[in-house]
């Protein structure tokens, strides 16, 4: 057998040279996109800050739809390749699933991102990232989707195999690990994603080249967002798993419950795969029957999942550190979290931000008709911004900042810029999120290059706050962009700079089986804590304030839509 | 030991959970029932709702509805472009079509009354926003949405397009104006 698994002596970890190998590109791939995305975006902001006006209208949204595409897509999809192959491969000890098919994936999706975006370069294809028919977009524009997309279907059905691999080579003992599961999740719901874009997709494609002469503007938004949606909640899958690692990986900490967090993953991929109706609440010829059940995940079961991981998470944490001592009143356990380490920094902002911001808003403005006082105004990217960008974004820039010095066995450089990149990229974001969603609410629109009206018939001036909040977003993009290339410095520092950690060594010895831990270790009866089976009483304080927030905020916009004019 | 390895209890199904987590669960799901039961509430006792009547319809024929209601009511035009203003009788028809890149015609609608607003384009996708009391609609080619709507305040308001819908989707800005219904004879300019 060839010498082909390593033991990383740092982390216990053990690497197949082949998933290692894949991992790396993939992440490299992911790293550059985001660098790409990233200043883009900061063009696209600095257009949209009045004063400052940086592009011209026909460059603004070209330069908008590559922020979308590489940003909303590519980034996110080549990290998550990355994130399947450790998932499976790396934490169950076991050999990757056909590598080379691995390489396959990996060059369809590279090739397809490149001939993505050198239509949108080309300027004929800037139909935004969701490329609504009929407007047209070059044919190349969608086959680069659609070559990326197939990769991207390879890359998932890898992780299916090593996972069937992993259980007949008997690698690992019991059930799978939960990160392993939340990733099962994840990439279950990206078959569901891949199938919606591969549908809509392909006859788009067709279309483009005059094969099929019509395609139905309602059916192309129910069917694309089927994609354009549930591929944010891959995200939200994966995400929540990476934040199940970083609190394992930082505190040791155990899940609360295996039942609780492993339930929640699964209504996820029971119900999340409704996700396209709350784009159309706005649209003619659904019925309200079906906007009603589909918008909120059939009885907001989706969502409940979000709050149980919600509690869940941050829980895990407080019951590990008060296990550790700090157990004084509510939150010593939180007041004693290594802040300064960017991996645990980065997951829970990464964790409140997501909760307070991107979940609070998307649920709120997914209520059939708060929708109609949102659709379309800049309140929208304000909303996925503290989703993708805050929560996906961010959770993922954490596990890297822990996961690459260990696969390249080098030394993070510059640990003080690392320490800062979450909190500037962090904070940055969140600042984005909360002036879009206040320009939003004052009317502003989303994707539209002069909220001025240059060059119309008409006048219309928005309020003066909607400016200053166009302008405050502007100075929060440099920000978040600030802590974004701090973080791409970092890492591209630490892959070619970094001190070295030793030689890396490859075994031909199968590693050991990974075993679960014996079970008079779990279980949180006898820490001393809150009585009544209250093991993790400061997160569940924390719990109750989001929640109060949530259900003041809901009826604060039922209550504004109440006053607006009467339509039925 | 932890999420990154396999369960300590093979049975993991079987291990009771904190109560916590069944309390949180519990407050959450009813929270989530709420949020769901409240949007059929607003349709029963909320005033702003869209019933989801629309109906299938081509461009042309699209046009030229339109064009009956520009021809019958028209009270005066506007701008450069002599955009006409349409004053419809209060509770009637009344159209309103989206284009690359402006909206046609300018609708001039009494306070309290309701009027059944037909909207839809005859090229690509565009978003109907009414400004600044922020009301907004997806408007698609080949469908006529229909809304009943009751202005509830006089004044001048803006439409604005918010679908983007290609190199001068900025500059797609109308007017639509609500006057007091109790008036003789001609309408206010």
């Amino acid at each position: 057998m060839k010498p082909e698994f390593r033991t990383c002596p740092d982390s216990g970890l053990v690497f197949h040279r082949p998933a290692e190998n894949l991992i790396k590109a993939n992440a490299i791939a992911a790293t550059i996109f985001l660098a790409v995305g990233g200043l883009l975006g900061l063009l696209v902001a600095l257009t949209r800050w009045p004063a400052v006006q940086l592009l011209d209208a026909a460059h603004f949204y070209t330069v908008l739809t590559g922020h979308g595409v590489v940003l909303l897509l590519v980034w996110i999809l080549f990290f998550e390749m990355a994130l399947l192959y450790f998932c499976s491969a790396v934490l169950l000890r076991s050999r990757l699933a056909t590598p080379r098919m691995g390489w396959l994936a990996f060059g369809l999706m590279l090739v397809g991102a490149s001939i993505t975006a050198v239509a949108i370069l080309q300027g004929g294809s800037s139909v935004m990232m969701t490329s609504y028919v009929p407007m047209p977009a070059a044919p190349h524009f969608y086959l680069g989707l659609i070559l990326f997309a197939v990769g991207a279907l390879i890359g998932t059905f890898i992780f299916f195999g090593t996972l069937v691999i992993a259980r007949d080579e008997r690698t690992y003992e019991g059930s799978i690990p939960l990160v392993t599961f939340g990733a099962l999740t994840a990439a279950i719901i990206a078959v569901f994603t891949i199938a919606c874009g591969a549908i809509i997709l392909i006859p788009t494609f067709l279309w483009s080249i005059g094969y099929i002469s019509e395609i139905d503007a309602l059916m192309y938004r129910l069917i694309w967002w089927g994609m354009g949606h549930s591929s944010q909640q891959i995200n939200v899958a994966a995400h929540v798993a990476v934040w199940y690692a970083i609190a394992a990986i930082v505190f040791g900490a155990r899940p609360m419950s295996e039942k609780v967090s492993r339930g929640a993953f699964f209504l996820y991929i029971l119900f999340i795969s409704i996700a396209s109706a709350h784009h159309l609440l706005g649209d003619p010829g659904l019925s309200t029957e079906w906007k009603i059940f589909n918008t909120s995940y059939a009885m907001y079961l989706a969502v409940l999942a979000s709050l149980v991981h919600g509690l869940t998470v941050p829980g895990s944490i407080e019951v590990a550190q008060r296990e550790k001592g700090h157990n004084k009143g509510l939150f010593e356990w939180l007041r004693k979290a290594p802040w300064g380490n960017p991996v645990f920094s980065g997951m829970f902002l990464s964790l409140v931000g997501f909760g307070f911001i991107g979940g609070i808003s998307g649920v709120v403005m997914g209520a059939e008709q708060i929708n109609f006082l949102i659709h379309n105004t800049i309140y929208v990217p304000g909303h996925f911004h503290g989703t993708v960008a805050l929560g996906t974004t961010l959770a993922f820039m954490a596990l890297s900042l822990w996961l690459v010095p260990i696969l390249f066995r080098r030394e993070l450089i510059w640990p003080k810029l690392a320490m800062w990149q979450p909190w500037l990229f962090g904070i940055g974001t969140a600042l984005q999120a909360f002036f879009m969603m206040g320009a939003g609410t004052l009317g502003v629109s989303r994707r539209h290059w002069d909220m001025a009206f240059a060059g119309s018939a008409f006048e219309w001036a928005y309020p003066g706050m909607a400016y200053t909040m166009m302008a405050l977003n502007g100075i929060s993009a440099i920000m978040a962009v600030a802590g974004g290339a701090a973080f791409v410095i970092v890492i591209v520092g630490t892959i070619f700079f970094g001190k070295r950690k030793g030689a890396i060594e490859y075994s031909a010895t199968r590693p050991e089986m990974l075993r679960g831990p014996a079970a008079s270790l779990s279980g949180h009866g006898n820490i001393g804590l809150g009585a009544k089976g209250f093991p993790a009483p400061g997160t569940f304080v924390l719990a109750m304030f989001l929640l109060l927030v949530f259900v003041v905020y809901y009826f604060v916009n039922y209550g504004y839509l109440a006053s607006v004019w009467k339509f039925s | 030991m932890t999420a990154i390895h396999p369960p300590s209890h093979k049975v993991w199904w079987k291990q009771p959970v904190d109560r916590v987590e069944v309390v949180w669960i519990g407050i959450a799901l009813v929270w989530c029932l709420i949020m769901f039961f409240f949007m059929p509430f607003w349709h029963v006792f909320g005033d702003q709702n869209y019933s989801g009547e629309a109906y299938r319809v081509t461009p042309e024929r699209f046009n030229e509805k339109v064009n009956e209601l520009v021809e019958q009511y028209t009270v005066r035009y506007e701008t450069d472009r002599q955009i006409p203003v349409v004053r419809p009788p209060a509770g009637s028809d009344i159209y309103l079509l989206a284009r690359l890149w402006d909206w046609y015609p300018i609708l001039e609608l009494e306070k309290g009354q309701t009027y059944r607003l037909h909207v839809s384009s005859v090229d690509w996708q565009h978003g109907l926003s009414i400004q600044p009391i922020n009301i907004n609609f997806q408007v698609l080619p080949g469908y006529e949405m229909v809304l009943n709507i009751t202005p509830t305040e006089v004044g001048e308001y803006a439409v604005v397009c918010n679908e983007y819908c290609g190199i001068l989707h900025h500059a797609m800005l109308s007017k639509l104006y609500v006057v007091e219904s109790d008036r003789n004879g001609e309408p206010q300019s």
